[in-house]
């Protein structure tokens, strides 16, 4: 039996070195476990949108017709104004990760204060886009009146556009699922970040701990890509006539 | 083998409980319901899924109840359905799934590999709150009359024309699969970043690659499924009509969505099932596995592998035959996996010093009925048979020999093998060879004669059938009383044994592994030191160091 070797650090090495949980040897290894860990969750969330996507994908197929005029219905300008805001505020929460990252406590919080109001914006200008589509008002590309909430008593689509309004209403289905999913995320990011601020105010994130910023600032991309994905493929892609 | 040594020798004495451990190292009801000891929470979870299986094993009574007369009788069929939908949704989402990986695999993994505890121990603890807030749902569901759409939630069923407490039921499932996804996050960054200095991917237990397997199947099925529920949900509370055919949508796209899950999910109940068979198998043969790279390969083809398989479900619901045709190809090749492991396992008996202890019982149990789950499954592979045998008992006794033979067995024969770890105490063995010969036998009694009638054309979910299949159908009751009987056994002494169960010391079946070279049971950070590892797990090379038991 080849020697029994053990290590002599200690029962419970975490206890002498403040940020590092219990059960960790080292910060770095507390570092790289948070961090794919966060990677791991984002890949769940991708699957959690790809079912959504792939319904979206093959309903658009089928029924391009009614998905090309239900896009058309969607607001050109404020999906336009909240995709640069969004992009913006992946900026913003890049230079806050690079703040902590040096160490600099009052751009740190600067760039959060920053992200946390764009992501507000954002949630402003998409809660008007949502509810144009409790209102029955004119078709903007065809002779018809349309009411676009998918909803059972709402929804409701006349004039020309009437025989494809099954159609119609399976795009806006999707469009809510998707957007409203997306929303739901920007929320709970808020939420996270409003923490992540008040630590940051109180100063606790330091060059050797600030791994809650960085995995936030992994959340909030993604949100975004999600965003940069859905921004084209529900606004974007059939306006080319 | 060298790691180290630790802790008393139960050769030596009679063995006595180390003084401090995890069970006793705090008290009081918070000291359990807010710990973050993986081994704590893997208590919790046993608990718990022990309840789930009860219950769901309750329902599965009276779906055999009902079956005894081919009128019927017992129950309308109204409730028949409420009756084999809340036995499915139970035993499937509240017990199989977190069964194996959240209650052995949480318990031992970190100790498996050298850590102190999982990499997010308060997540761990999350992840079984989220199964029992997902579980009080689905007892709402039970409470309001139940679920009658089948496990399977299948639209339009359960979107437009079900009157039942779908809803609950569906946000219940929706929840535990937090759970789920939580816990296999947990363990892949476990795996990935937290092994002792040593312990390289190739010296781990064959039982941390298949979780690792497991634990991918988790993390990217499980929210495949979740969103499916939740637009199931939508379409209900809306009406929205996303998977209605009246305006263009398609039912069939719910059955898409729901296998890509659900048949992966599979795997997730029969993979650590596996890595527990693996371990039983080199354990009570005194071998290193035969093949080890070729056992811990299989577990991740099988995981790729399963994404691909999901049609093999919707052979009859409008498939091309050009895609049914790839999935029953595709589905094949799930055998080769699955083939390498058995051929594995046996070829690691051959010439091995194998003791028969209950453990190893039911391993033996497992590799004859995972065989013939197995094996028929590639019946139901091929396109042309399926259409035959599809929807009937033929389907459910296939499902039950991989499920219950498959995954309960090695379930059950995980939880002997590991008790002295668990509890400290050592089970009654006499009385437990008596009841892993009850569950064997009743376990062939209830599922082989529904192959038959199956066969003969029994379709599955109806509440009453013609009279020339009673006999099979009253083999099969008999047998699931006698299983029952096998089940509430284990129950019984392993209660008995945790309370009054004599002392088992350190490492009472004489085997390698780091699970055993701590206490039994562990401290509270499980090693009192960091071990260092230097070889594969089950090397028994050395006579000498072998101790029986």
């Amino acid at each position: 039996m080849p020697e029994a070797a053990v290590t002599h650090h200690g029962v419970h090495p975490g206890t002498h070195i403040p940020r590092l949980q219990h059960h960790f040897d080292t910060m770095a290894q507390q570092k790289e476990a948070v961090t794919l860990g966060m990677w791991v969750f984002l890949v769940t969330e991708i699957m959690f949108f790809g079912g959504m996507f792939c319904a979206y994908m093959i309903y658009r197929m089928w029924h391009y017709d009614g998905f090309v005029a239900a896009s058309r219905e969607l607001d050109l300008t404020l999906g336009a104004i909240n995709t640069v805001v969004l992009i913006g505020s992946s900026l913003t929460v890049a230079l806050g990760v690079h703040a902590a990252q040096v160490g600099k406590t009052k751009p740190l919080v600067s760039y959060l204060l920053l992200t946390g109001v764009l992501g507000l914006v954002f949630l402003v200008i998409k809660y008007f886009e949502y509810s144009s589509k409790f209102e029955l008002h004119e078709a903007h590309h065809a002779a018809a009146m349309v009411r676009l909430f998918p909803g059972a008593g709402w929804f409701e689509v006349t004039g020309d556009l009437a025989p494809i309004a099954g159609e119609m209403r399976l795009f806006m289905v999707l469009y809510f699922a998707l957007t409203g999913m997306h929303a739901l995320h920007m929320i709970i990011g808020i939420g996270i970040l409003a923490v992540i601020l008040w630590m940051a105010m109180k100063g606790e994130f330091t060059p050797g701990w600030y791994a809650p910023v960085e995995i936030f600032g992994l959340y909030w991309h993604f949100v975004d890509i999600v965003w940069i994905f859905l921004f084209p493929l529900l606004y974007l892609v059939n306006r080319h006539g | 083998m060298s790691t180290p040594v630790i802790g008393t020798d139960s050769a030596v004495g009679a063995p006595a409980l180390p003084s401090r451990h995890y069970l006793n190292e705090t008290t009081g009801w918070k000291s359990w319901l807010l710990t973050t000891d993986h081994k704590r929470i893997g208590l919790l979870y046993l608990i718990t899924i022990t309840g789930f299986f009860f219950l769901g094993g309750f329902f599965a009574l009276l779906v055999r109840l009902q079956l005894l007369n081919p009128t019927g009788g017992l129950m309308t069929p109204d409730v028949y359905n409420r009756a084999f939908t809340m036995h499915g949704v139970i035993m499937v989402f509240f017990f199989l799934i977190p069964s194996i990986p959240a209650t052995l695999g949480n318990f031992l993994i970190p100790i498996m590999i050298g850590a102190k505890d999982l990499a997010f121990p308060k997540i761990n603890l999350l992840s079984w709150y989220l199964l029992v807030i997902g579980g009080v749902f689905g007892l709402a569901s039970l409470g309001g009359g139940g679920v009658d759409t089948g496990w399977t939630f299948y639209t339009p069923y359960s979107s437009m024309s079900s009157n039942s407490r779908v809803l609950t039921g569906a946000i219940g499932v929706f929840i535990s699969g937090f759970s789920s996804i939580l816990t296999g996050l947990n363990f892949i960054v476990t795996i990935h970043r937290m092994r002792a200095p040593g312990m390289t991917w190739f010296r781990l237990p064959l039982f941390v690659w298949s979780h690792y397997a497991t634990s991918l199947i988790m993390v990217l099925g499980t929210p495949v499924v979740a969103i499916s529920i939740l637009l199931v949900a939508f379409e209900r509370v809306l009406r929205v009509g996303i998977f209605d055919p009246t305006i263009g949508g398609d039912p069939v796209l719910f059955q898409h969505l729901f296998w890509f899950y659900s048949h992966p999910a599979v795997y997730i109940m029969v993979l650590p099932g596996m890595g527990v068979i693996s371990e039983l198998v080199a354990a009570y043969s005194r071998k290193n596995i035969f093949g080890y790279s070729f056992v811990a390969f299989s577990s991740l083809a099988i995981a790729v592998v399963g994404f691909l398989v999901w049609g093999h479900h919707m052979f009859v619901a409008g498939e091309t035959p050009y895609s049914a045709l790839l999935f029953s190809a595709i589905s094949y090749l799930v055998a080769i996996p699955s083939a390498i492991k058995t051929f594995n396992w046996t070829a690691t008996l051959y010439k091995g010093s194998i003791s028969y202890q209950t453990p190893m019982l039911y391993a033996f149990g497992f590799l004859g009925l995972f065989l013939m789950g197995g094996l028929t499954g590639l019946f139901l592979a091929a396109v042309g048979l399926d259409v035959h045998v599809h929807d009937t008992y033929f389907v459910v006794a296939h499902f039950h020999y991989i499920m219950v033979g498959g995954t309960l067995m090695a379930y059950l024969g995980g939880l002997h093998y590991w008790w002295p770890k668990i509890s400290g105490k050592l089970y009654p063995e006499g009385w437990s060879k008596l009841s892993a010969l009850i569950v064997f036998v009743g376990f062939n009694l209830t599922f082989f004669p529904q192959f038959i009638v199956g066969y003969l054309g029994m379709p599955r979910r109806y509440a009453m059938y013609p009279p020339e299949f009673q006999v099979y159908n009253v083999l099969s009751t008999a047998g699931a009383t006698i299983l029952g009987v096998g089940y509430v056994l284990p129950m019984v002494y392993f209660t008995w044994s945790w309370f009054r169960g004599r002392p088992a010391g350190d490492n009472p079946w004489g085997v390698k592994g780091l699970e055993w070279q701590t206490t039994s049971p562990p401290p509270t950070f499980n090693f009192d030191r960091t071990p260092i590892v230097t070889d594969a797990t089950h090397l028994y090379g050395h006579a000498e160091e072998v101790k029986v038991a």
